[in-house]
């Protein structure tokens, strides 16, 4: 029987609360995630001779810092805290998939729908954080009241979008590996397995980009107005 | 009897029909980015940074749909509500 999803898996069970393999694997990724970063960051330098650790993480994140300064051209280290992170643990548990006995927590739907509800949130946070309570809502209202729940459509459907995308990605990765091996076991897994770890991590970039793009657009849409409205004087 | 037939025949029909008429337009706005991209490209190496990543992103927008049509499938396949009413009650 193939699992369709990791929640299925039942791996500790203690009277109502039971512990399945998506619970577990996301702690583990965690866990690896401040392991790693604590390790890199305990001897910080500053001059020249840096550990190679610390080289790693400076690399993972300056490349970070400008990727998101090209897509939202604003400041960067705003959005750095948010959509880094998602970046890390998606990209962390997607490339942990050819570990044997490792099943991604991002190919349950639970984890992906979790993670998109994160940015759903996300994004009036930041654009309240920027404009203020009424001209964020005011905008939800342009051009006419009217568009007022296709906008809200618009945020949901868009969220839907988010989890969904990355589970089917994922899931179907694994699923495609479960099923070749059942059928050719030798060869032809091990290559779909390849192709899984290049999905993975097209799809926790585009995740983190999307996250970046939703929030950088409901913070910065006014400025481009104002900007436009300097133009027009300025003629 | 004949219900249930019906339910399973049904099921694995539209499964096979989900992802195959899903995956044509998919396919097809896929291609069409794809070799606009290459096009641009050609006419701008410079900028050739920006359009993979703009075309990456789209392409994953476009596939989103096919991707909608595969979690269907497979749900009709494995995870089918009313198959599961089915062995449930011939079960139970």
């Amino acid at each position: 029987m193939v699992e369709i999803s990791p929640d299925a898996i039942i791996i500790w069970k203690l009277g109502q609360i039971n512990l399945n393999a998506t619970i577990i694997f996301t702690w583990v990724v965690m866990a690896l995630l401040v392991l790693i970063s604590w390790l890199a960051t305990r001897k910080l330098a500053v001059e020249p001779p840096l550990s190679s650790e610390q080289n790693l993480l400076e690399t993972i994140v300056a490349y970070m810092r400008s990727q998101i300064h090209e897509i939202t051209q604003q400041d960067p280290d705003r959005y750095l805290l948010f959509s880094g992170t998602l970046f890390l643990f998606i990209s962390v548990s997607n490339v942990l998939a050819i570990v044997p006995g490792f099943y991604p927590p991002t190919a349950s739907l639970s984890t992906t729908a979790a993670l998109a509800i994160c940015v759903f949130f996300a994004v009036p946070i930041y654009g309240i954080a920027e404009h203020g309570t009424s001209a964020y809502i005011k905008r939800y209202m342009q051009p006419t009241v009217f568009m007022l729940p296709f906008h809200i459509i618009g945020e949901v459907s868009r969220t839907l979008a988010l989890a969904v995308r990355l589970f089917g990605n994922i899931m179907s990765g694994t699923m495609i590996v479960a099923v070749l091996i059942s059928v050719v076991p030798l060869f032809l897994p091990v290559l779909m397995q390849v192709l899984g770890l290049l999905i993975g991590l097209i799809q926790a970039y585009i995740f983190a980009v999307l996250a970046t793009v939703y929030i950088a657009s409901a913070t910065s849409k006014q400025q481009g107005k104002e900007q436009s409205d300097q133009h027009k004087r300025g003629i | 009897m004949d219900g249930i037939i019906d339910i399973g025949v049904a099921s694995i029909y539209v499964a096979g029909l989900t992802i195959a008429i899903g995956s044509i337009g998919p396919a097809i706005g896929e291609a069409w980015a794809l070799s606009r991209a290459l096009g641009a490209i050609a006419q701008q190496p410079d900028e050739a940074n920006t359009i993979i990543r703009t075309l990456f992103v789209g392409m994953a927008m476009v596939e989103s749909t096919a991707i909608y049509c595969f979690v269907i499938s497979i749900i009709l396949i494995f995870a089918n509500p009313f198959w599961s009413y089915v062995v449930a009650q011939t079960g139970g």
